[in-house]
């Protein structure tokens, strides 16, 4: 384990660890609903991967703007979109973040700049190296505020994806451009049930990127202040010179890759193997060798974070069914209206 | 012998792998996840890596594999997951795959099979979820099956297989635990429709997944009175206009069941050929029941009324008996 000092203030370093805490309960009532019938479809959780989401989403201003996969709903939740909004979409009802026609693989919020929820493995890449490159091209790119900065554009996505097309034309495109986007790869060593090894002739993912000419940062996923800082870095690169940055985060899902995965392709021990590495027993191990928590602190924030789930499936239950007759609605514009 | 849609799969890809040594299966997690579906659970064991073999995330590049080893003498199955990602590798199907034979002057065919799952039901949304089978059979150069049953999930890949072109076979993913007879392992003919009910009003023209619920439909239907056909059209392309055309000079009623989105859809071409075709045997304007032209909602109340159900088809049936 990771013995160094956590280098945060107090209430920073408890918000990384709430925040964990609130991801991890509320994907694991999400297992329990799935197996209920309340949410359907594919339901990816990101149970083990926390501290990936949330020491890298903690590193970016309000204006930034997220692109992130089927794999999301830590991401959302940090990002700032509510519990409540995420339970509904699961549920699929018309209080979710997208009015229920999404679910749990497209979580959507313009008011956060969270751009989804993208489910085509590698689709969105060149998603977020055109909004980088709105960005570049438009005023509202950069902040004149205290901090003249530019805006950035984190985009999460997983190893699978390095192999598709959409992986390789991304980075040249950002690069060739020097547009500023954040690749942030959640290195879990598994696409489904097809292990990096398997599937890549080079399994250094940053070789891929530098290959580009995007400069890389190699990370451990596991530990919520390593990510914190490798984001930084990436981040202030990326404002200060304009061009991408690449940060592989490695990591592991504990889970099955779905609620359908019988996991035949991997075996228990090494599940168990990275169980031990945690992200949120290791932090609070951290944080209570330190002095900056203790036991009953860390109940009282578990038990925030479960009341807030259970907040939140009852606000999903006492939500409505969208009418029948709204079925065609949001497939264009209407005339007159706004496109964000 | 009573069997599923997903074991009848098994056993022909088994067959065809145990029959000729230039058959292999390529795709997405074929191997040691066992299959998207579970078709392909257990192979890996018993034909070994190279030829149960397990792709990267790069649909392009392994279906135009499977289009350069067909070439190069092979018999490449190549499973999609779903076809919303066979997006990925339409430039692979419509410009090589589909082209060679005609632009190498009838030098190179392909001998290609591609599978796919397709359709919706589970609540899979936006990206997972369509029946885009219309595209396909929109194309010159390749042949497109849909097997509905139990028998043509067993029976059609053999033919496919012995076929010198490029065969898209798309599995409904609804169609998978599907339970019924396959009494013979003869393969079956890739070139003809077949009437699943026989039924002297209205001719319920289908293929795929809505297979199911056109038959459904022709039981109430029956209850109220109206004998209803159903035709399974089986080949997409090239279309068998002559069962579609025979079954409606019958019955002088239509209606098309396509879960494609309405515009320019399967169902679309199938009412035109009947129109051309037939139109002096007809007692009513062809009807259709396509899918709903939204992308495909999560909600499962929004999902169900937006594709096509046996309570739609009774009530176009009904509506062309004038009734
Ligand atoms: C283009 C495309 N092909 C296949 C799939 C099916 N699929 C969904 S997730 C996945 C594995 C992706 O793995 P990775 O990128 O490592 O992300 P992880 O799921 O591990 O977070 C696959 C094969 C898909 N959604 N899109």
């Amino acid at each position: 384990m990771n013995a160094s000092a956590v280098p945060y203030d107090k209430p920073f370093a408890l918000r990384l660890l709430k925040d964990m805490l609130r991801i991890r309960r509320m994907e694991e009532e999400a297992a329990e609903l799935y197996g209920a019938g309340k949410i359907r479809g594919f339901l990816h959780l990101y149970i083990g991967e926390e501290a990936v989401a949330v020491g890298a989403l903690h590193a970016l201003q309000p204006d930034d703007a997220i692109v992130a996969t089927y794999r999301e709903h830590g991401h959302a939740l940090v990002r700032g979109v509510s519990m409540n909004a995420i339970m509904a979409e699961m549920f699929g009802k018309q209080e979710g973040c997208s009015r229920g026609r999404g679910g749990s693989m497209h979580l959507f919020d313009a008011a956060t700049r969270f751009y989804g929820g993208n489910a085509i493995v590698g689709g969105g890449l060149p998603l977020a190296v055109g909004l980088a490159l709105a960005d570049q091209l438009s005023p509202e790119g950069i902040s004149y505020g205290a901090q003249h900065r530019r805006r950035v554009t984190a985009c999460f996505f997983g190893d699978g994806a390095v192999a598709e097309g959409a992986f390789h034309e991304s980075m040249n495109l950002a690069a060739l451009w020097r547009l500023p986007v954040l690749f942030c790869c959640e290195n879990n060593l598994y696409a489904m049930g097809t292990s990096l090894a398997r599937s890549e002739s080079q399994t250094d993912l940053c070789a891929k990127a530098a290959a580009y000419k995007v400069e890389t940062l190699k990370v451990d996923g596991m530990d919520v202040v390593a990510v914190h800082d490798a984001t930084r870095i990436g981040i202030a690169h990326v404002r200060d010179k304009g061009g991408p940055f690449f940060i592989e985060f490695q990591t592991f899902r504990f889970r099955a890759h779905s609620m359908y995965d019988p996991e035949l392709y991997r075996d228990k021990a090494e599940v168990e193997a990275w169980k031990q590495r945690g992200p949120l027993h290791s932090y609070s191990a951290r944080l209570k060798a330190q002095g900056m928590l203790t036991e009953d602190e860390f109940l009282a924030c578990d038990a925030e974070a479960q009341a807030e789930v259970d907040a939140s499936i009852a606000y999903a239950e006492a939500g409505a069914w969208e009418p029948v007759e709204d079925l065609m609605r949001d497939v264009l514009t209407p005339v007159g209206g706004t496109t964000s | 012998m009573k069997t599923s849609y997903r074991e009848a799969l098994r056993a022909a890809l088994r067959e065809a792998l145990q029959d000729d040594p230039r058959v292999f299966l390529m795709g997405e997690d074929v191997g040691r996840y066992g299959g998207s579906y579970a078709v392909s659970k257990g192979f890996l064991e018993e034909f070994g890596p190279e030829r149960i073999r397990d792709a990267p995330l790069s649909e392009l590049g392994f279906v135009g594999a499977g289009i350069g080893a067909a070439l190069g003498g092979m018999r490449p199955i190549v499973e999609v997951m779903t076809v919303n990602f066979s997006l990925l590798a339409l430039d692979q199907i419509v410009n090589t795959a589909s082209a060679l034979r005609h632009m190498s002057g009838g030098q190179f065919s392909v001998p290609l099979v591609i599978r796919m799952a397709s359709g919706a039901g589970r609540q899979l949304a936006a990206q997972h979820s369509h029946s885009l089978e219309c595209w396909y059979a929109h194309i010159p150069g390749i042949k497109v099956l849909a097997p509905a049953t139990v028998e043509d999930a067993r029976g059609m890949l053999a033919p496919a297989l012995a076929d010198p072109d490029p065969v898209i076979i798309f599995e409904h993913a609804q169609l998978y635990n599907l339970e019924g007879e396959s009494n013979h392992v003869a393969p079956v003919d890739i070139s003809a429709a077949r009437v699943r009910r026989t039924g002297s009003d209205v001719s319920l023209i289908t293929y795929g997944g809505s297979l199911p619920k056109a038959l459904q439909a022709a039981e109430l239907l029956a209850g109220m009175g109206i004998d209803a056909e159903v035709v399974d059209l089986r080949v997409l392309r090239p279309l068998d206009s002559q069962s579609i055309v025979a079954s409606v000079r019958k019955t002088h009623r239509a209606v098309v069941v396509d879960e494609g989105w309405r515009s320019g859809s399967l169902a679309a071409e199938v009412m035109a050929r009947i129109v051309e075709q037939a139109f002096f045997d007809l007692d009513a304007p062809p009807a259709r029941v396509c899918s709903e032209e939204v992308p495909m909602p999560y909600a499962r109340h929004l999902e169900e009324a937006a594709l096509p159900q046996a309570a739609k088809i009774v009530a176009a049936a009904r509506a062309v008996m004038g009734k």
